[in-house]
């Protein structure tokens, strides 16, 4: 490979001054930020601190208000994709941009000029993706349908769409969310090949052991400002989280000593069909004691979705499924009568199936239960005890909503989960399902959430965790069970859980002893 | 001797059949290209009734054909235009657009009908011409082998079509803008221009359609489509947006309708009950899409206006 440039002259990228405004928030707020050939700048935010927002107008996909962007020097007005590819940026979003029902070759060929005019050229795109792949050791099948692939194949193909196109500066906008550990140690490799190619690249994360891993050197941005800039041989994963909040954050939840009790829910030969018609979760045992997190981990799409929804009684089982809530058959229960017999669920989809977002935070609150006596008498609501328990509820969650007659849409996503919380929890649930508790919300809320399920737990209540998050699932968990395509493949004690043994095992990797890497 | 008579029945059966899909087809076949950029256009039988009229009116002037094909070819161009500018530039509602295109297409025609022409006369219908050769087998010939101009361009159109959307840059830019037109925009395909180009296709081949019906007819009337764009439009779902399905969809329709005609020719229904009978294809095409329903999916963009904000 060629030997990085000697790290003269102007850096690849400057950005200078930048300020980007939306209706009621500024996104970005004189934001400088520079890229040299050859290294790996980490941006680190929160969500909403604007990352995105200035690497979509570093791509031309936004106008700034103000501000400057030079490429190798030069002051350069970018404004629109094309123009982007053209300068040689490369961009790998946040949203995967793929047309799943083409191929690969068509997905890399879209918006290149063809050789032979107005007829598509895809056996030399296949061929040159091919001598990409090999270069990079970025293993792509040009011939296959994008939607046959896994994410970790999906987000190859985004790199290879951008070395395609020749890209000398590379943004990946929080390119591991969805990858398995072993998957996320693979991209590192090919970024760290890129770079001593002497290729710039801009990684965006939130997950900080990932960020000192990989970053040669780290902006911090919070509410569209940079508030701080170091190195990860000078600083530390709390430190960073310091720098993202404005404050001090406890990254991992104290967990007091519980000796779990009786098993309250009890699952028996789970197994569903999915909705692409095939069985998504396959003869699964499980159960969950009262005073135990039962943490579920596994690469999204390996049934963990539709095994939460059939507890929650929101899909149909097969035949031969028996699931129990202290001792209860469920299975055919309508999800009336699961919650009267104590369970709760904070689903994966908050704006979908946890809240409405048109309805006011008080009348999600009492969503579940108002038509109990405690709300309602003959059909009409009781407004004043409703006021009571939503105003006490919203205080002890610590949402922040100007009132409780808010519109639910109109709060920040850490708090509209609160919102969700502050009801499944207010019951004092026998069994509580959690899918992504703390997907999209900010830290501060997510070590809010995570006090309180550890605190439901030390009540007895049941907990079924589902996350993407293995250091969630690690840091809570009592028992963590891995499921790999619809199956329970282990189940692991917290004391002897480790991210690379469960990584192996969330990539299928269980058969014979854990292989060694 | 009756055997003899019933295969002539048949084969005029089929020929009328496939004269009979010939506008569906290609209304259906614009459709197609139209959603498959992501655009759902529900004005087609505004689009052909208007561009029927004026293919109509201009062969009553002139007497000539071709400026009739052409002059409709300029009505769906510009119906083409007005549409794409308030979906794709002013992103409106797709819905709704496509039904006032739709009421505005009758409404005129009819306007234009009663003041332009008044009571109908007839026209100079498209010619027959048999493929040589081919139109001599006995029998099959004439049914399959000898058809009107229009007739032969639809079913022309449906590899034309299917070639275009497979292995053109043109057709992979407009599968990709209505799958994913973010993906497409991040690559700098343009999802405007590509969607223009999808509804101006889509609305002229609408408009021959109109022209196809009226000068196979030889005669214009108000609502002389009766919802025949709409059916189109069902079509392009019951073949699964791929053309082939579509040309499948369209001569089952066909097929059907001449034989329904058929059989009320020859009193095999009674007629009292024929007005239920001629809705038999409808009924069936009803049936296939709720079979269909669930195992085909649309472009995952149809019906969606694109913004990058
Ligand atoms: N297209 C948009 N319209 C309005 N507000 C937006 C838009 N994009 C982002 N924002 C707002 O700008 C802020 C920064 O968002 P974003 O750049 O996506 O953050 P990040 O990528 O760091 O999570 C957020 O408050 C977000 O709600
Ligand atoms: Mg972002």
């Amino acid at each position: 490979m060629t030997p990085p440039p000697p790290q003269t002259g102007p850096p690849l990228l400057e950005m200078r001054g930048i300020t980007k405004r939306f209706p009621g928030v500024i996104a970005n707020q004189d934001v400088d930020f520079d890229v040299r050939a050859g290294e790996v700048h980490t941006l680190l935010g929160e969500n909403g601190a604007g990352k995105s927002t200035l690497m979509k107008i570093l791509f031309g996909l936004y106008q700034p208000e103000e501000g400057e962007v030079l490429l190798r020097g030069e002051p350069i007005d970018i404004t629109s994709p094309s123009e982007a590819i053209d300068a040689r940026v490369g961009m790998v979003h946040q949203h995967f941009m793929l047309v799943p029902t083409m191929t690969v070759a068509e997905n890399v060929a879209l918006g290149i000029k063809s050789d032979r005019g107005p007829l598509t050229d895809l056996d030399a795109v296949s061929e040159r993706i091919r001598e990409i792949s090999e270069a990079h050791g970025l293993a792509v099948d040009p011939d296959v349908e994008v939607w046959r692939l896994s994410v970790g194949e999906r987000q190859r193909i985004e790199i290879v769409k951008a070395l395609f196109r020749d890209a000398e500066l590379l943004v990946l906008d929080e390119p591991t969310a969805v990858l398995t550990p072993q998957e996320v140690d693979d991209l590192f490799v090919i970024l760290r090949r890129m770079t001593e190619e002497g290729r710039g690249i801009i990684f965006i994360s939130h997950k900080l052991h990932e960020v000192m891993a990989l970053s040669d050197r780290i902006t911090v941005l919070r509410n569209g400002r940079v508030t701080g800039h170091t190195v990860p041989a000078e600083t530390s994963r709390e430190n960073l989280a310091e720098m993202m909040v404005g404050r001090a954050v406890k990254l991992s939840p104290h967990r007091p000593d519980v000796t779990p009790g009786a098993p309250r829910l009890k699952i028996r030969g789970l197994s569903v069909v999915g909705d692409r018609g095939t069985r998504a979760v396959d003869q699964v045992d499980l159960d969950v004691f009262g005073g135990e997190i039962l943490g579920i981990a596994g690469v999204s799409g390996n049934g963990q979705r539709e095994l939460a929804e059939v507890v929650a009684g929101l899909r149909k089982p097969e035949p031969g499924t028996s699931i129990e809530l202290d001792g209860q058959a469920i299975d055919s229960a309508s999800t009336r009568e699961r919650r009267d017999l104590g369970l709760s669920y904070v689903p994966e989809e908050r704006m979908r199936d946890g809240a409405i977002g048109d309805f006011t935070v008080s009348e999600n609150i009492i969503l579940v239960d108002h038509g109990s006596e405690k709300f309602s008498a003959s059909g009409l609501l009781n407004f004043g005890a409703i006021k009571d328990h939503c105003n006490k509820l919203v205080e002890q969650f610590a949402v922040k909503t100007p009132s409780i007659e808010t519109p639910t849409s109109s709060l920040s996503g850490g708090n509209i989960q609160k919102v969700i919380m502050a009801r499944e929890l207010s019951a004092g649930p026998a069994v509580l399902i959690a899918s992504q508790p703390t997907r999209g919300v900010d830290i501060g809320s997510a070590e809010y959430i995570h006090e309180r399920l550890v605190e439901q737990r030390d009540r007895g209540t049941a907990t079924l965790l589902i996350s993407e998050d293995l250091d969630e699932v690690l840091g809570l968990s009592d028992r963590i069970a891995v499921m790999f395509e619809g199956r329970v493949v282990a189940i692991v004690d917290h004391d002897d859980a480790t991210r690379e043994g469960i990584g192996l095992l969330m990539a299928g990797v269980f058969d014979e002893e854990p292989a060694t890497t | 001797m009756s055997e003899f008579l019933t295969l002539t029945v048949i084969m005029a059966t089929i020929a009328s059949g496939i004269r009979l899909a010939t506008p569906y087809l290609i209304a259906a076949l614009g459709e197609t290209v139209g959603q498959r950029s992501g655009v759902l256009n529900l004005g087609v039988d505004g689009v052909m009734q208007l561009s029927a009229f004026f293919a109509y009116w201009t062969v009553l002037e002139t007497q000539n054909l071709i400026l009739g094909v052409l002059a409709a070819l300029a009505v769906g161009l510009i119906m083409g235009l007005i549409y794409a500018v308030v979906t794709v530039s002013f992103h409106a509602t797709q819905g709704i657009s496509g039904i006032g295109i739709f009421l505005f297409g009758l409404g005129f025609s009819d306007l234009m009908f009663q003041r332009q022409v008044g009571t109908p006369r007839p026209i100079k219908q498209l010619q027959e011409y048999g493929i040589p050769f081919l139109s001599d087998i006995p029998q099959v010939g004439p049914a399959l082998f000898e058809h009107n101009l229009l007739t032969y361009a639809a079913f022309l159109m449906v590899p034309i079509v299917a070639w275009v959307m497979r292995s053109t840059t043109f057709g992979m830019n407009v599968r990709a803008v209505g799958e994913n037109p973010q993906a497409a925009d991040s690559l700098g395909v343009s999802v405007a221009r590509t969607r223009y180009a999808a509804i101006l296709i889509g609305n002229t081949m609408a408009a021959i359609a109109g022209a196809a019906l009226v000068l196979q007819l030889g005669i214009f009337q108000p609502n002389l489509t009766q919802g025949l764009g709409f059916i189109a439009i069902a079509l392009v779902y019951f073949g699964a947006w791929r053309p082939v399905g579509v040309m499948g969809g369209a001569l089952l329709y066909g097929l059907v309708n001449a034989t329904v005609l058929q059989w009320k020719a020859q009193g095999i229904i009674p007629r009292s009950a024929s007005d239920i009978a001629a809705m038999a294809p409808a009924v069936l095409t009803i049936i296939a899409l709720v079979v269909l329903a669930g195992r085909v999916r649309p472009p995952s963009a149809l019906t969606r206006p694109f913004t990058r904000h």
